[in-house]
């Protein structure tokens, strides 16, 4: 057992070597284009250029600059943003965290509560037009660009409809610290939950009606009406607790990219300063070692998460203690 | 089998033989693909995808006729002075804006009439319907090829992972953990924001920052995880399967096995991906466009159009709204084409969608 | 029907059990099949994959749920029609007075779950017991069953039993409410041959210790002529030929069941050099042969098989076929292989 987690824990430091690696590569090493100028910024003048220069040790070899740029990252932590004026990066990153955690945490709530209704109930009612019309839902779900969903929400909760009962409620774009003002945290937060979980909501729904119907035709399954259990019985504390182990490993992953700055579109559309937006601004500034950081950032976050999610298939499945 | 059984001879010695001697007399049952093809043209919702999908490559073939015969404008050029004539009279395609200090133009709105900005004009006075269809030759053509080289490179990585086991495909399965360890725009973004300010040279070869070849190889190479792992597990239960035990104890080179065994039949869960990778490249696209790091202006593609529209939402919401819509129905058209493909072939490893 | 002694407790008239055909119209999976169980009976029911014997047992219990398979005919358990029974009254049935063991013990326990929580689920299901009160009854009954350490082994996952303290623990959850009636599908088939002789031993015990009749389901005659006090032979949906089992064993009547009987390897005397197989396949459902469907591969096969067979009387058995009524009967075998007892 040792043993085993130890292994685990080689693999997941290998797996953050080689991230840091790719990043730096995609970042530092594409052929033919000067890093230099990309962290300078646009139109830098040739004293920045040359203080980066000697900052970053690109006089010097590829590997001495790796590992320079990675004590910046995590050692030292004093790696700063040159179009910024001197910003530090990786405090502005841990700043902006908790406002994706927020907006991550309460899409994550809404789409496992409405996946799971809405996959339970199409495979309990497979083949009818209930199920049917779910997995359609579910597939227009899956193929909505989510910035315009969001353009669109606010359209209709902003402007169209602002001042009817429904969205009269509605703040204006932006975020408020829940420990500040957790009713107006709450409001700000909620359109923007909705319209990031609606694409998982699409994907989990399905993934977990196929699995269901699946589980349909297994021993257990059959075994367990044959002891006399009602349907519902059979279906929820059965079939759904064993489609939850495929469920529960596709959720850390994508909890934790979405964490990890993959609400970055959610966060531009609703103007949620989080880690994300971060990431937009740098995009719009051209300001490289801000984006590098968080792109690092989200993949150490997501390999953390792949190592939790391996934990929790330890409780869930006693096949593989 | 058909119903022969009545004309067989009597007696236990040669009933058996009889028996399989009817099979060999039998018609001969249609083809793997033949099945597969009527099965889907069977699908009627696979068949309005596919229809579907036909009418929007043809509408974005049209829209030079468009934008030429019909509109009478070029969808590409800003032009603030315009008008056109709608009942009968000149109207600016620029307005002022009726608050109180008439401060500042908003486009004209939809006039629903295709000779005088259809679907209304964006905020340079350009016809938005003309851009539409301009936008959708962009978005499509960059989905569809960044689809077909991601499958390319996908079977590529899948099948040398699988089939040669070993080193190989550990290296190559960790590779691509990591690949897919960096959320996928985040990653299209590191890309984009690395190429896209100065263009990419390599060696002799200079790919300008404003090329569609940029989004396409960014977009493909992000998916390759997503479409190699099901290309991989397949190949992994085919090497296992016994007709291909049964080969290589015959003394078939791996080669021949390679070519002969695994392709053909490695080709099912490739097709099934294609629409699928389509559907995301086409979301990806659109989302590196919409962050202004994929198609670059004045080209437009359904992204930019978004964003164009972004800054007009609330005043002139058709014009952020059309372009999705088109995303929107593209996107739902090959997810339901995927499903129809993946029933019609019997491919069950597909992976899902991620953002 | 054979006359059992007593009250029959389960008594199946013209069991059909069909599935819409693609051209229109029905295919019979299972075809006017009749049987009845006394209390305390073993019934074996024997035939080759796909002859419509596990059909006709899930059709008992009411979990057919083939879309649009239509079921047919009557089955009455103590009297009561069991087909069409209501949703609610049907489950009330299930687990208490029928209950149903399958082939495969690996698979048929919930991985999730330990195989005491699931045994104690269903006695929670028909008994109005606390949790350590259905404990405490499943750890008695994993003891009957002979499960070693049986409080230990109910805190064990399914996948940490062996086959055989599986298929135990199985019986022990199907006995769990003392059902008059267990359906035993293929219980034996995915085990070892050792195991396969205890657990048949503990099934013949079931009717001292618990008074229960057994519907016991295979493909192996060796396990019908351990087991079985009858024996109902299925070829393609329809009964072959049923009656007591020695007196089937001894004198078969139809030329199916002398195949079956056949293709087993003699225990004592000269062994044949290649064993005796049934030429062919049996047809599919969808494409039986007119008449009887044993016919294309049947070494009697004339003339008069091209009607349906009829179901004819000979001593105690019934047999579906014409030869007994021509006064061709087959030739009686010799009872040695069968005579060895099995210990228990």
């Amino acid at each position: 057992m040792l043993m085993a987690l130890l292994g685990r824990l080689g693999q997941t430091l290998l797996v953050l070597l080689g991230i840091s690696v790719l990043v730096f590569a995609v970042f530092f090493a594409t052929p033919g284009a000067d890093p230099t100028a990309r962290i300078a910024g646009r139109n830098a003048s040739p004293e920045t250029m040359a203080a980066v220069r000697h900052e970053y040790g690109f006089d010097r070899p590829l590997p001495v600059q790796y590992l320079r740029m990675m004590d910046k990252l995590f050692v030292t932590r004093d790696l700063s943003s040159f179009v910024d004026h001197g910003q530090k990066v990786v405090p502005e990153v841990l700043r902006a965290a908790p406002v994706t955690l927020s907006l991550v945490g309460g899409a994550a709530a809404i789409w496992v509560a409405a996946s799971v209704t809405i996959g339970t109930i199409a495979a309990a009612m497979r083949g009818s037009w209930i199920d049917r019309g779910l997995m359609m839902l579910g597939l227009v779900g899956i193929s909505m660009p989510v910035f315009w969903l969001g353009e669109v929400a606010n359209l209709v909760t902003q402007s169209r409809y602002h001042h009817s009962w429904l969205f009269s409620w509605v703040p204006g774009l932006g975020y408020v610290s829940l420990w500040r003002d957790p009713s107006g945290w709450f409001a700000h937060l909620v359109i923007p939950w909705i319209v990031l979980a609606v694409l998982f909501i699409g994907i989990y729904g399905r993934v977990l009606r196929a699995d269901l119907v699946a589980s349909f035709d297994e021993d257990f399954m059959r075994t367990a009406r044959a002891k006399g259990l009602s349907d519902s019985r059979v279906l929820l504390h059965h079939g759904l607790r064993t489609s939850m182990i495929t469920f529960v490993s596709l959720f850390g992953l994508d909890f934790a990219q979405l964490v990890g700055g993959g609400a970055l579109l959610t966060e531009v559309v609703f103007g949620l300063p989080g880690v994300g937006r971060l990431t937009y601004q740098a995009l719009n500034n051209l300001d490289l070692p801000l984006i590098m950081a968080t792109v690092m950032y989200s993949a150490v976050f997501v390999v953390l998460a792949n190592a939790v999610v391996d934990l929790v298939y330890l409780l869930l499945d006693p096949r593989t203690r | 089998m058909s119903g022969g059984g009545d004309l067989l001879p009597a007696g236990p010695a040669t009933g058996g033989l009889a028996a399989s001697d009817a099979v060999a007399r039998g018609p001969v049952a249609p083809g793997p693909w033949r099945v597969a093809g009527q099965a889907l043209l069977r699908n009627p919702s696979a068949v309005t995808s596919m229809a579907v999908l036909l009418l929007l490559v043809l509408l974005s073939l049209l829209a030079p006729a468009y934008a030429r015969y019909v509109a009478h404008t070029d969808p590409f050029m800003s032009d603030v002075a315009a008008t056109v004539s709608l009942h009968g009279e000149e109207v600016p395609v620029m307005q002022p804006n009726h608050n109180r200090l008439h401060l500042g133009l908003t486009p004209i709105g939809p006039t629903w009439n295709p000779r005088a900005d259809l679907l209304g004009a964006d905020n340079q006075g350009r016809d938005v319907a003309a851009r539409l269809l301009y936008g959708g030759r962009n978005s499509l053509l960059i989905s569809f090829c960044a689809a077909i080289l991601c499958i390319a490179l996908a079977a590529m990585v899948g099948i040398c992972a699988g089939f040669f086991g070993g080193v190989t495909d550990m290296l190559l399965s960790r590779l691509m953990d990591i690949m897919w360890a960096i959320p996928v725009y985040l990653f299209a973004i590191s890309l984009s924001i690395v190429s896209v300010s100065q263009g990419l040279h390599l060696g002799p070869v200079t790919i300008r920052s404003d090329s569609l070849l940029l989004p396409i190889v960014i977009i493909a190479l992000v998916y390759v995880p997503y479409a190699a792992r099901p290309v991989r597990g397949r190949v992994l239960s085919l090497r296992r399967a016994e007709f291909v035990t049964a080969a290589r104890c015959l003394g078939v080179p791996r080669r021949r096995i390679l070519l002969r065994d695994i392709l053909p039949n490695v080709s099912t869960t490739l097709i099934v991906l294609a629409p699928l990778v389509m559907a995301l490249a086409l979301l990806a696209e659109s989302a590196l466009s919409f962050l202004s790091i994929g198609v670059q202006a004045p080209a437009a593609s359904w992204g930019t159009l978004i964003e164009d529209g972004t800054g007009l939402i609330y005043t002139r919401p058709a014009v952020a709204i059309a372009p999705g819509i088109a995303i929107v129905v593209t996107v739902l058209a090959l997810n339901i084409l995927g499903d129809g493909l993946r029933d019609a072939l019997d491919v069950r490893e597909t992976s899902r969608g991620r953002s | 029907m054979t006359a059992t002694p007593g009250f029959p407790l389960l008594e199946v008239e013209a069991l059909t059990i069909s599935l819409p055909a693609r051209g229109g119209g029905w295919t019979d999976l299972v075809r006017d099949v009749s049987f009845s169980l006394a209390p305390r009976e073993i019934l074996g029911l024997v035939g080759e994959s796909g002859s419509g014997k596990s059909l006709t047992a899930l059709a008992l219990m009411g979990l057919v749920d083939a879309p649009g398979a239509r079921i047919t005919g009557s089955a009455r358990y103590r009297g009561r029609e069991l087909l069409g029974l209501k949703k609610r009254e049907m489950q009330l049935l299930r687990g208490a007075e029928i209950a149903m063991i399958f082939q495969d013990p690996m698979t048929a326990f919930t991985p999730v779950y330990t195989v005491g929580a699931q045994i104690d689920e269903q006695i929670r299901a028909h008994r109005a017991l606390s949790r350590a009160g259905a404990r405490a009854r499943t750890v008695e009954m994993l003891g009957e069953m002979g499960v070693p350490d049986p409080a230990r082994a109910a805190d064990r996952y399914p996948h940490q039993l062996s086959g055989g303290l599986r298929q135990r623990a199985m019986i022990a959850m199907a006995l769990s409410c003392n059902p008059s009636l267990l359906i035993a599908d293929e219980p034996t088939t995915a085990l070892d041959v050792t195991v396969q002789a205890q657990i048949l031993g503990l099934l013949r015990r079931l009717r001292r210790d618990y008074a229960s009749a057994v519907l016991l389901i295979t493909h192996d005659m060796g396990v019908v002529a351990e087991t079985c006090d009858r024996t109902m032979v299925l070829y393609s949906g329809s009964i072959a030929e049923s009656g007591p089992t020695d007196a089937l064993f001894l004198q078969p009547g139809h030329p199916y069941t002398a195949g079956l009987l056949d293709s087993i390897p003699p225990l004592h005397g000269p062994r044949p050099r290649r064993l005796p197989a049934i030429p062919g396949a049996p047809p599919s459902p969808a494409q039986r042969p007119q008449g009887c469907s044993f016919r294309p591969r049947c070494a009697f096969n004339h003339a008069a098989c091209l009607d349906p067979p009829p179901m004819l009387r000979r001593g105690r058995q019934d047999i579906a076929c014409v030869l007994p009524a021509e006064g061709r009967d087959l030739p009686p075998r010799p009872m040695a292989s069968f005579d060895a007892p099995v210990p228990a």
